[in-house]
């Protein structure tokens, strides 16, 4: 099957129940994308799928087949994922940071669809797990990019 | 494709004997041709090392052998091989403004890797090299400045022969050396060839830069791993790989020490697409596949016949009746043998005489790690028989010394990569039972290619070393004016060492009582002891280890004296702490920094009733103070603000520290409020995040951090600031609901 992955087709030769996640991370060697659990509950996994996102960890592959599908390695070339990264910097979000693609990728994903979230709308995205207790610097990290594209 | 994560199998781009990290960055090493022109400290290894012991007749000063760790590029970017390993909180930042404050090297323009094994990165204090106990930066701080001295006056020396002039008249500025007399500058990645040919100095000739003068040493240095982990280029254990590596999953015993027996449909599995090899390993079962996917679906599959453990196990049993429930009740029946850890004043006499006696008892929960990076071990046979090992790991050596245990093979003979930690928090230390390098190893041989085994997050919860339970018997006395004048507390528990070590050690594990014991409190007779109780439960090393549970149930119980004393907590605290005047600063630093101390209960803005609590503790060196303010919502505990002050002598980074103490509060919070790794008959009832929740971002405090540099001895700063989060908040629960507190985690309370 073809899979449109960062603006590049690939030809994957996978089951179609395998999880999107270990296609990216072992058959395409994209490995920012993390397994955490498995479970859809940690969100370590998550990618953009037509810009929503998606816990790549329970998306079968088959069901993202013609769709577009953006990973952190590509988050860059989107503006709003661009200054997310830069807030995610500025903010030294990251401490372990291995949830942290997960975290960029849910932010981006927020805030290309919401570009002034509320607090309540930020923790209704922002629901991913960081064991290291980053949160409070990714929610002003989040405000931050909120806040530079109001007066963009 | 992220092709710089690749390592080819047989033409290895590393010259033999280098120490080799499995990054991006050592690729980006291997791949400018470090060979051409660099300061190549880190090559060449042995010569260099007889070279510095010849030069310096003084080998055994730890952290001397400068070439072990430093390389200064052609272009004057640095690579430095860490002693300690790097899981967050922020080491890699921290040497490199250490070293780079003497070295005179802007942090930003290093690069950083973790160490191999080996004597010449041994550089703590206490003699030991492991990425724990928040001792990496106190045990190491004189050690790793002098080794940027030493670099740097390599190269002044290299830039006085290029020169022609007497070293005397050089100086430097960051990445140059500078002749002002004459203008002329050099790069220190122009001298970096030359430097490499100098022995190393005396290492008293070198004098530390005065710390007024400091550039980078306690400033908010930018993390120095902060872009890559925040665009998915930085590599864990979890993320290596190699030519023609095999994938494996395993599937444990339910419970530890039972055996493999049959498997019912081995030769359904080992037709299932994409599998390549079943195994049988000690106490589990395992599938070698080209995918992990395909290996982790295979092994699901097998239907295995678990034999109960032989009498001979090595492993620690878990029989099929334990309950975490239950074996609490066990702690609260054990009687004794107690042993005494501290033993001041008459408690007896103290306690019979008092006006008023106060009695508690209070417990704990197991805790599972639950770090986001399920654990992983790629291990890889060379042709020459050498081993290499990929693997999350707080210890090296301890590592290595057990992998050639296990294989036969000397030390020299494997080579041990230790990539970036997705998290530790204790959990990658030497846990017999609790690691997947031994299986790795196994199958590698076995299947005669290199094997990359991942632990699925549910083989994990089953495996984990859990932080261990206690069960404590406080008493306390109170005089006329209702203040404490005797304390007793009597701690049935296992520490983690002790049950590391599978048995009592002549001295009192510390690990088991620190918390209880260490108080700084004036209280005249005290007696802190405790009563050992061997489980059947694997214990681990959990972030602040003993103190995330003893500070708990010291410093509920000290509000519970207050409350019967008749006293404001604190006040009491001020007035214990009243001969202490480090202490008394600290508690006064968190007061102010919540705004005055106000206990409350009082109405918010937002109408909700509302509570502070406080509490203190002295951990790994440094000091805590918080205050936490709590209310109920639909009958559970929501923490507003935690206010912090910590004291941990002086310090590195201030933003490092403050972002420690955002993580230390959340797991601090984590376990006060919802996490708890219950057993019931031998199993643990979580397996994923699923049933084992842990602190999410809804419920994390607003924090408040305010750092006190007493200039007492260094203290840590990973650790220090989690064990007084936990009484706080259950202080301010207490007192808002009248309702005690004397167990973790309260989501077993109940609320209205």
């Amino acid at each position: 099957m073809q899979l449109r992955i960062n603006q590049t087709t690939y030809e994957v030769d996978a089951d179609a129940d395998t999880p999107l996640l270990w296609v990216i991370r072992d058959d395409l060697g994209l490995t920012g994308t993390k397994y955490g659990c498995g479970l859809a509950q940690c969100g370590a996994c998550s990618v953009l799928v037509d810009g929503a996102v998606v816990r790549a960890c329970v998306t079968p592959v088959a069901g993202v087949v013609g769709r577009e599908i953006t990973t952190i390695e590509a988050v860059e070339a989107d503006a709003v994922g661009k200054r997310v990264v830069s807030a995610w910097v500025k903010h030294q979000v990251a401490q372990c940071g291995y949830c942290q693609s997960g975290q960029v990728m849910a932010a981006t994903a927020l805030l290309k669809h919401t570009p002034h979230p509320s607090d309540a709308q930020i923790a209704a995205a922002m629901v991913n797990l960081c064991r290291c207790g980053t949160y409070n610097a990714i929610h002003a990290a989040v405000h931050d990019v909120a806040a530079a594209q109001e007066n963009a | 494709m992220n092709d710089s994560l690749r390592v080819t199998g047989v033409a290895q781009p590393f010259p033999v004997g280098e120490p080799v990290n499995i990054s991006r960055r050592s690729f980006l090493l291997a791949s400018a041709g470090t060979a051409v022109g660099a300061l190549v400290l880190g090559f060449g290894l042995p010569l260099g090392l007889s070279r510095v012991q010849a030069a310096t007749g003084n080998a055994a000063a730890p952290g001397t052998q400068v070439p072990a760790f430093l390389e200064i590029r052609p272009d004057g970017r640095i690579r430095l091989l860490s002693p300690f390993m790097e899981g967050g909180q922020g080491i890699f930042t921290a040497m490199a403004q250490i070293v780079g404050e003497e070295l005179d090297a802007d942090p930003a323009t290093f690069l950083i890797d973790s160490a191999p094994p080996g004597e010449q990165y041994v550089v703590m204090d206490n003699g030991m090299r492991i990425t724990g106990g928040s001792m990496s930066v106190r045990t190491s701080y004189p050690t790793m400045r002098r080794l940027g001295a030493l670099a740097r006056a390599m190269l002044l020396q290299a830039a006085a022969e290029r020169l022609g002039v007497p070293v005397g008249d050089l100086s430097t500025e960051p990445g140059r050396v500078i002749h002002a007399a004459s203008g002329r500058t050099l790069g220190y990645g122009e001298l970096a060839a030359q430097a490499m040919d100098l022995p190393v100095p005396d290492p008293a000739s070198v004098t530390l830069r005065d710390p007024s003068q400091f550039r980078w040493i306690g400033k908010p240095v930018q993390r120095v791993d902060a872009y890559d982990k925040s665009t998915g280029k930085a590599v864990y254990s979890i993320d290596v790989k190699v030519d023609g590596m095999l994938h494996a999953a395993v599937q444990h015993a339910p419970r530890l020490g039972m055996r493999v027996g049959e498997l019912r449909n081995e030769a359904q599995v080992k037709a299932m697409k994409g599998v390549h090899s079943v195994h049988r390993l000690p106490g589990a079962v395992a599938v070698v596949a080209e995918r992990w996917w395909h290996a982790k679906r295979a092994v699901e599959a097998v239907q295995v016949q678990w034999l109960e453990a032989s009498a001979d196990a090595k492993v620690r049993q878990m029989p099929a009746d334990f309950s975490s429930d239950a074996f609490r009740d066990q702690l609260a029946a054990a009687t004794g043998p107690a042993r005494d850890e501290e033993n001041e004043g008459d408690f007896g006499k103290a306690f019979a005489d008092a006006a008023t006696q106060v009695e508690a008892t209070y417990h704990n929960q197991f805790l599972n790690h639950a770090q986001l990076e399920p654990p992983s071990a790629l291990a890889r046979f060379n042709p020459d028989g050498t081993l290499e090992v990929w693997l999350p790991n707080q210890a090296p050596d301890m590592f290595r010394a057990d992998m050639a245990k296990r294989t036969g093979l000397d030390p020299s003979q494997i080579t041990l990569h230790s990539p970036l930690l997705g998290g530790f928090f204790g959990r990658h230390f030497l846990y017999d039972s609790a690691n997947p390098y031994p299986q790795a190893i196994l199958l590698a041989k076995a299947v005669g290619r290199p094997v990359k085994l991942i632990w699925s997050r549910e083989e994990e919860f089953l495996r984990d070393a859990l932080r261990p339970m206690a069960v404590v018997k406080f008493r306390a006395a109170l005089d006329a004016q209702g203040l404490p004048v005797a304390i007793e507390a009597v701690s049935a528990t296992e520490g983690p060492t002790e049950a590391i070590a599978g048995k009592q050690g002549e001295k009192i594990d510390p690990t088991a009582l620190e918390g209880l014991s260490g108080k700084a409190y004036a209280i005249p007779s005290k007696r802190i002891a405790q009563v050992y109780v061997k489980g059947p439960a694997m214990l681990g090393y959990w972030r602040s280890v003993g103190n995330s549970l003893n500070d708990f149930f010291y410093e509920a119980f000290l509000d519970e004296l207050a409350d019967k004393g008749k006293q404001d907590p604190f006040e009491l605290r001020l007035h214990l702490l009243r001969d202490n005047q480090r202490l008394t600063n600290l508690l006064q630093a968190v007061g102010d920094l919540s705004g005055g101390w106000k206990r409350g209960p009082f109405t918010a803005e937002d109408g909700s009733r509302r509570a502070r609590g406080v509490a203190m503790a002295s951990p790994f060196g440094s000091e805590a103070a918080v205050i936490a303010e709590v209310s109920i919502e639909q009958g559970q505990v929501k923490v507003h603000d935690i206010w912090e002050a910590i004291d941990p002598g002086s310090i590195v980074n201030p933003a490092i520290i403050e972002a420690q103490v955002n993580g230390a509060v959340s797991l601090g919070l984590s376990q006060a409020l919802v996490e708890e790794a219950v057993y019931v008959n031998g199993q643990p009832r979580a397996r994923n995040y699923d049933l084992y929740p842990i602190l999410s971002a809804q419920r994390m405090a607003r924090v408040h951090v305010r750092i006190v540099e007493s200039g007492a001895k260094m203290g840590g700063i990973g650790e220090p600031p989690l064990p007084a989060v936990a009484p706080a908040v259950a202080n301010a629960v207490a007192h808002l609901t009248g309702q005690r507190i004397r167990s973790m985690p309260l989501s077993r309370y109940t609320f209205s």
